[in-house]
């Protein structure tokens, strides 16, 4: 087989992959360092399996990056970006501010003309959001003061990319020959045009995610083809970045945008779930061609140099964060874990890398020595991080407690309910009329629909599907109720939340008696046949009809229930042997023959003896005589 | 070592004060079984079967439960009715309590004065509990003095926590065979002991 094959290529980075990171996470490191490790395995430097190819890879590979924005977006609601506005202008605006400036001086002091220097300052400034997020969702970081502060800084640099990639050209040292206008539709209008079709891009973005995509997604979803919607989530992330491409703006921040407003819609969950394999694949060969891409010839030629460059840079961008940090009143191990985590040089570093060689704004090899500085940095983030948990936060004692009320992400309610028609509504509603949060999970999508304008939090997506559970929130979550109208789902379903949620209570409805059976053999106790309350209510009317006192047909009807509800729990033991020599009409039969010769043998149906004198009577009587 | 079994009967305890803190004193004290009537049977469908088992295993029965019309919660009306059965607790064959003894814990809104002759409620709490303890006492149970704690509506918090305490002490000692029976006897409330 060819080396440059697609399958062969396929064959290297997934097996590099699956074998590196399962390794890297168990021996502490976590998956970013695997992946990394991986491509400096596969890459020229050892193996050589990968070549000149890596670069191409890379920009493939970038769109992990756009998917991860385009998700994180999902995840917040507008609300919780407004809130935490000032720490994104605050911290995110000062430490690009600051750290720029300290990087400008320290080229400019190595000799670097002026501005090359701002242009390595401002690059510099940048750090690595799909290391820093992946790492900090890994540790469950994400909701911490640290989380959130480093969230804050990484979109304002998101956000900063593009001001940058508008001032680079005004910084080329020779005339401007080489930005590449024609590739973007808008670049051989006017300036004014291009501002124009900038404002009507992103508005297309806000009025096309509030009032279009939610009918079309509703459309597709009534078609109930699971991968036609997955293919609708793909086209939607694609057709963002594209349309941002064209407009010259990053097409980061373009699916960053539809993320936030699609974050309140019923689709969020299953987007997410839908994206999340996608996004995780493409990250992990984003970081194997970070690794691949390492230059080591260039680092064994100078080695000294390049290790104390990437050093400074580290500790330069570290003591900004950490003042910051300081300034903005972070407790000191959170301040620790945020500044040591955003230390490095990330991934738009390459990107603008180039086009300062497009626009020769940094010299070529100065250019050569910092991307591997970048990649050496982004690479030593997950040891420095190690090394900060393992050594340097154990000595001090204050580890702030984890846990936070506010800026919740994910719905932290206690309840989750999966399916949502006749059946799991009323218990929803009986747990809403007593303030029991639930989230609600629904497959069919006109019902998602009318829930949600009588103003309820309503889901669409498949729950079936773990991470979809988890997008709900089902770490959190104590109970679920299975209510789908389908067995087969439910049993599923049951099976997903045992193995990926072991920690949830389960309540699940039964369609018929077999399915009752099938479900108590999964080991669920909780088990609600969806007519037997309803019948027995209707044969207590029919008993107090005929005469009976309506005390005693209560009676007999709780009385029967509980015999019913044992005998139903004997049966299914029994089910699983016979279920595969009865056919399923011989056995409902035979079933239904137990079932009444047993209650005209069971004594306990005759109970409440207390109120009963007969004993009583004959005692008394026997005395007199 | 003797066994004591409490049948605690409240319909609201999350409402409750007083009772939320005194059965959180009574939970996990070696050999106390605590039955939680209303947490068992919230539809009143009280299993028998389980009830006599439990009242055969244990040796002393304690009644806990506020004070309601002079009287008990429904739910253990409903208990007395249907577990005490003829047969079973009294009459010529019924002899399963024969010997056992019983305590009840009350709680009373009014205070120890409201229960005198001559004030609002005309009799004795001993005076009220005189049909109850008579059921108990025809299936062949010797009744103890009663742990009353009285006029909780004014009850601040540490007052509660000492009874609290005080319930505690006592079902450890009863637990125990710190008391002799004869001498309880002598007391008209088991809260002098204490």
């Amino acid at each position: 087989m060819q080396h440059d094959s697609f399958f062969f290529q396929a064959l290297v980075y997934l097996t590099a992959a699956v074998v590196s990171v399962p390794i890297a996470k168990r021996i502490g490191l976590g998956s970013v360092l695997g992946y990394l490790i991986a491509g400096v395995i596969i890459g020229p430097a050892v193996l050589g399996l990968i070549g000149e190819g890596g670069q191409d890879i890379m920009h493939f590979a970038e769109f992990g990056v756009v998917m991860m924005l385009f998700v994180i977006g999902l995840e917040l609601e507008p609300s919780l970006l407004w809130k935490m506005r000032s720490s994104i202008l605050g911290l995110g605006g000062m430490q690009v501010l600051v750290t720029s400036i300290l990087l400008a001086v320290a080229a400019l002091i190595a000799g670097v003309h002026w501005q090359a220097s701002i242009a390595l300052g401002l690059t510099l400034s940048l750090s690595s959001t799909a290391i820093v997020l992946q790492t900090m969702k890994e540790k469950g970081l994400m909701k911490t003061d640290s989380g959130q502060s480093s969230f804050a800084v990484l979109l304002f640099q998101d956000i900063a990319v593009i001001p940058m990639l508008a001032i680079f050209p005004l910084l080329a040292t020779q005339a401007v020959n080489s930005y590449d206008d024609h590739q973007t539709l808008v670049g051989s209008l006017p300036g004014w045009a291009q501002t124009l079709a900038v404002l009507a891009a992103v508005a297309s973005i806000v009025v096309g995610g509030k009032y279009l995509i939610r009918p079309v997604f509703r459309f597709i979803a009534q078609t109930r083809l699971l991968e036609i919607f997955t293919a609708a989530a793909l086209l939607l992330v694609i057709g963002t970045a594209v349309l941002m491409t064209q407009v010259g703006l990053s097409p980061a921040l373009g699916t960053f945008l539809a993320g936030v407003v699609l974050a309140n819609s019923e689709y969020r969950h299953e987007l997410i779930s839908d994206i999340e394999p996608f996004k995780g694949l493409l990250l992990g060969l984003f970081f194997i061609s970070v690794g691949a891409s390492i230059n080591f010839n260039l680092i064994l030629e100078s080695p000294l140099l390049i290790a104390g460059l990437v050093i400074m840079l580290m500790v330069i961008k570290g003591l900004v964060l950490f003042s910051l940090g300081k300034f903005f009143k972070i407790g000191i191990d959170q301040n620790l874990i945020f500044s040591v985590s955003l230390a490095q040089s990330g991934e738009f570093a390459f990107v603008l890398f180039s086009f300062a060689a497009q626009n020769s704004i940094i010299e070529t090899n100065i250019i050569n020595i910092m991307v591997a500085v970048v990649a050496l940095s982004m690479a030593m983030t997950p040891i420095v991080i190690v090394i900060n948990e393992k050594l340097i936060l154990p000595r001090f004692g204050t580890k702030e407690k984890v846990e936070r009320e506010s800026d919740t992400i994910e719905e932290d309610n206690p309840v989750i309910i999966a399916g949502f028609d006749k059946f799991g509504n009323i218990v929803g509603r009986l747990l809403k009329a007593n303030g029991i949060g639930t989230t609600v999970l629904d497959f069919d999508s006109d019902r998602v629909e009318i829930l949600r304008k009588l103003g309820l939090k309503v889901y669409y997506g498949d729950a079936s599907r773990h991470e979809l559970l988890h997008t709900a929130g089902a770490e959190k979550a104590r109970l679920i109720i299975i209510a789908f109208d389908n067995a087969e789902k439910n049993i599923s379903l049951v099976a997903t939340v045992k193995k990926h949620f072991p920690h949830l209570k389960i309540l699940v409805r039964a369609i018929d008696r077999p399915d009752a059976y099938e479900l108590l053999n999964t080991g669920v106790n909780e088990v609600y046949r969806e007519t037997i309350d309803v019948s027995l209510r209707m044969g207590i009317d029919a008993m107090r009809m005929l005469g009976v006192r309506a005390y005693r047909a209560h009676r007999a009807a709780k009385t029967f229930l509980k015999h019913d509800e044992k005998a139903l729990r004997e049966l299914s033991l029994m089910h699983k042997d016979k279920k595969e020599y009865l056919s399923a009409a011989r056995q409902y039969i035979a079933e239904l023959e137990e079932l009444i010769q047993s209650d005209d043998t069971d004594p306990e149906l005759e109970r409440d003896a207390g109120w009963d004198i007969d004993s009583l009577r004959e005692e008394v009587n026997k005395a007199e005589q | 070592m003797t066994k004591v079994l409490i049948l605690f009967a409240h319909p609201a305890l999350e409402k409750s004060r007083v009772n939320k803190r005194l059965i959180r004193a009574a939970e996990n004290i070696d050999n106390v079984t605590l039955n939680d009537l209303y947490e068992e049977y919230p539809d009143f469908d009280i299993d028998i079967k389980r009830e006599q088992q439990l009242l055969t295993e244990h040796e002393l029965i304690i009644l806990h439960h506020p004070f309601y019309w002079y009287s008990t919660p429904a739910l253990l009306k409903q208990w007395e009715d249907l577990v005490l059965e003829h047969g079973w607790a009294y009459g010529s064959q019924g002899k399963a309590l024969v010997g056992k003894k019983l305590m009840q814990v009350i709680t009373t809104g009014g205070s120890a004065r409201a229960y005198e002759k001559d004030s609002l409620n005309k009799h004795t709490v001993h005076e009220f509990l005189v049909p109850i303890e008579q059921s108990f006492k025809l299936c062949g149970m010797i009744c103890l003095p009663p742990f009353l704690i009285q006029g909780t509506h004014m009850l601040e918090d540490d007052e509660i926590e000492i009874y609290a305490e005080q319930y505690s002490r006592l079902l450890q000692n009863l637990s125990e065979d710190k008391y002799d029976y004869n001498e309880m006897m002598k007391y008209k409330l088991t809260n002098e002991l204490l």
